[in-house]
């Protein structure tokens, strides 16, 4: 049996990062996230497994200390809230031009500017389309409870490393703060030296005389070798989303009727899906896991099937846009959303699914 | 009278390039310091034996192509980060020998930040600071250490501290923080002054292994196309500008 601790999202990912040999956390306080930096500090890792945490002086130096450890081979991290990864989009853009492996948790707060520190998904854009300059894409994984907040930090650092490409947790302000009961599966140990320079090679860990030295940079300054790296990445995004895409049906089978939900949206559509089922009404839900994979096949094939979808979100419509590209006309994509840290209830989707289909 | 041929000896060889400096022509302009710097930088690494234990950062700037001329494992930073990627190489790596490589503007105008961070949490890391008072490969704009009346392409009529602000003696600044261990500032432009700077790097590469902070070597630079002069105008222009804003000498060091 395997031991199932009450946990909150945040607390969740701490644990999980120090009994899956995470190397090094590196953060800066922000709200509604700050209990994961807190939780490593109380549980001292680098007492037990050697694990390095540090509070950095602002997010910028975070995300530059996680570039810093990904260029030595090490599975490192940090997390932080939309404000904050504003500030981290500098290095993102770094660590995904020099093709490393890390995982950045967003915990994500209503916004534009300081906003609220209520839940929220307005950062769907900064998190899927890129959020810094270049042509790159992060991976995004969209938690829904604080089990998947504990599972995807092991995940996440398997894309990231299979991929050398940064991964982002895509959360919210209530997966973050929501307790519910997280299996805690095995122990994995941290790599030793030896296992990092075979599983990266590229580590800049000092140059022995029998191999070139490693540079880590994201700099070409040449036009044509810029653009075969662009291309280069091209190319690996198209393998990740031939091979990584996730998400999970609710009801698609025989649904007429979908939604469309990630986060904590899903697991509100899901009760408006079964309150809609009572009444008759054949409805369903897809959510997806992974948002960069998006499940774009997926949605193509349900808008073939179903009268309409709508994509319901805590923000003004922004996967709509992907759900609108994916059905391509195929079915109307409606959409409903609240913002500023307001959350829905099954009844009030319920009631503008109504609207929307025209059932009285 | 002996030929060249029957001079080139092992026995007669005083001076070789370090095997550490590697062949690729070098994009520094003729005169400026960061050559000089890179050299020595090359031979205390070597000279130590621990190229397999160093990691180099590299700045943003001219000396972005850092990595293409000493023969280690680099990583390239963005524009002022390089303290916060030296603090996590070294905090997961504390066998490893780990330097920043930083010129001005890079250090003390956008990356501030990090390098006081860095310096007041002890980090066990080598920062070499290389200040020539100018922007050089954006083409010579106003940097944090120009001095008052310098001339530069953002300062056309020279520095002015009601516009500009001051020059900022940086060093002096890191020097009050708890965490720095050695820190010393000196130039590159006599052969005297070259020995110096080299003990002085090689000190703070020995003290990154003792734990007792951060060591900061500044090293007085020239930039003579960014002065708009000669090579030895530019290490004439220095000794009398820069050094009375910018003194040499070792300014803290704990273990003394």
């Amino acid at each position: 049996m395997t031991e199932k601790i009450l946990l909150k999202g945040n607390e969740a990912i701490a644990l999980s990062a120090i009994r899956n040999g995470v190397d090094g956390y590196f953060g800066y306080p922000i709200t509604p996230q700050s209990e994961v930096m807190e939780t490593l500090m109380k549980e001292k890792p680098w007492e037990t497994t050697g694990m390095v945490v540090l509070q950095a002086e602002s997010e910028l130096s975070s995300i530059n200390m996680v570039y810093g450890g990904a260029c030595c081979g090490k599975k490192v991290m940090t997390s932080s809230s939309s404000p904050g990864i504003s500030l981290m989009a500098e290095g993102i853009s770094y660590i995904a031009g020099a093709e490393l492996p890390c995982v950045i948790v967003d915990v994500m707060r209503g916004g534009p500017g300081l906003g609220t520190i209520q839940p929220s998904q307005s950062d769907y854009f900064q998190a899927v389309k890129g959020g810094g300059h270049g042509d790159y894409h992060c991976i995004v994984l969209a938690p829904a409870s604080p089990q998947d907040m504990y599972d995807f930090v092991d995940w996440g650092f398997d894309l990231a490393f299979k991929y050398r490409n940064p991964v982002m947790i895509l959360a919210d302000g209530i997966i973050g703060q929501l307790m519910e009961k997280v299996e805690m599966h095995p122990v994995k140990p941290r790599r030793t030296d030896e296992e990092i320079l075979r599983d990266a090679p590229w580590a800049t860990v000092g140059k022995p005389a029998s191999r070139a030295r490693n540079v880590i940079t994201s700099l070409s300054l040449d036009a044509n070798t810029q653009e075969e790296f662009n291309r280069k990445l091209l190319v690996k995004y198209g393998k990740i989303k031939e091979n990584e895409v996730k998400y999970i049906g609710y009801r698609t089978e025989d649904a007429e009727y979908l939604f469309v939900a990630f986060g904590c949206s899903a697991r509100i559509c899901e009760a408006a899906t079964d309150m809609l089922r009572e009444e008759g009404i054949k409805a369903g839900l897809l959510r997806p896991v992974t948002l960069y994979p998006f499940p774009e096949k997926e949605i193509s094939r349900l808008a073939g099937q179903v009268k309409s979808m709508m994509s319901i979100e805590l923000s003004l419509g922004q996967m709509v846009e992907d759900v609108r590209l994916a059905a391509d006309g195929r079915c109307p994509v409606g959409f409903y959303g609240r913002q500023g840290g307001n959350i829905f209830t099954p009844e009030e989707i319920v009631s503008e699914f109504k609207k929307f289909n025209n059932i009285a | 009278m002996d030929s060249v041929t029957d001079i080139r000896k092992p026995e007669n060889i005083v001076y070789r390039k370090p095997a550490l400096l590697t062949d690729n022509i070098m994009h520094y302009c003729p005169g400026c310091s960061h050559g000089t710097v890179h050299k020595i930088i090359a031979e205390v690494i070597e000279e130590m034996g621990i190229q397999d234990r160093t990691i180099g950062i590299s700045p943003v700037g001219c000396s972005v192509f850092a990595y293409n001329y000493i023969d280690i494992d680099w990583q390239e930073a963005a524009h002022g980060r390089a303290p916060a990627l030296a603090t996590a190489a070294k905090r997961l790596n504390p066998d490893k020998y780990v330097f920043t490589y930083q010129g001005d503007g890079d250090l003390a105008s956008i990356g501030t930040a990090e390098i006081i961070h860095a310096c007041s949490r002890g980090e066990n890391i080598v920062v070499v600071f290389i200040n020539n008072g100018i922007y050089g490969m954006t083409g010579g704009q106003m940097a944090p250490t120009t001095l008052l009346g310098m001339k530069t392409s953002t300062t056309p009529y020279g520095r002015d501290a009601k516009l500009n602000g001051f020059p900022l003696k940086i060093t002096e600044m890191l020097a009050a923080l708890d965490g720095t261990a050695f820190i010393t500032r000196q130039a590159v432009h006599t052969a005297a002054a070259v020995r110096k700077t080299k003990n002085a790097i090689r000190k703070g590469f020995e003290y990154s292994m003792k734990d007792i902070g951060l060591s900061f070597i500044e090293v007085v630079s020239t930039c003579n196309s960014g002065w708009k002069l000669s090579p030895v105008e530019a290490n004439k222009w220095m000794t009398e500008h820069m050094f009375e804003k910018y003194p040499l000498g070792d300014i803290k060091d704990v273990l003394k």
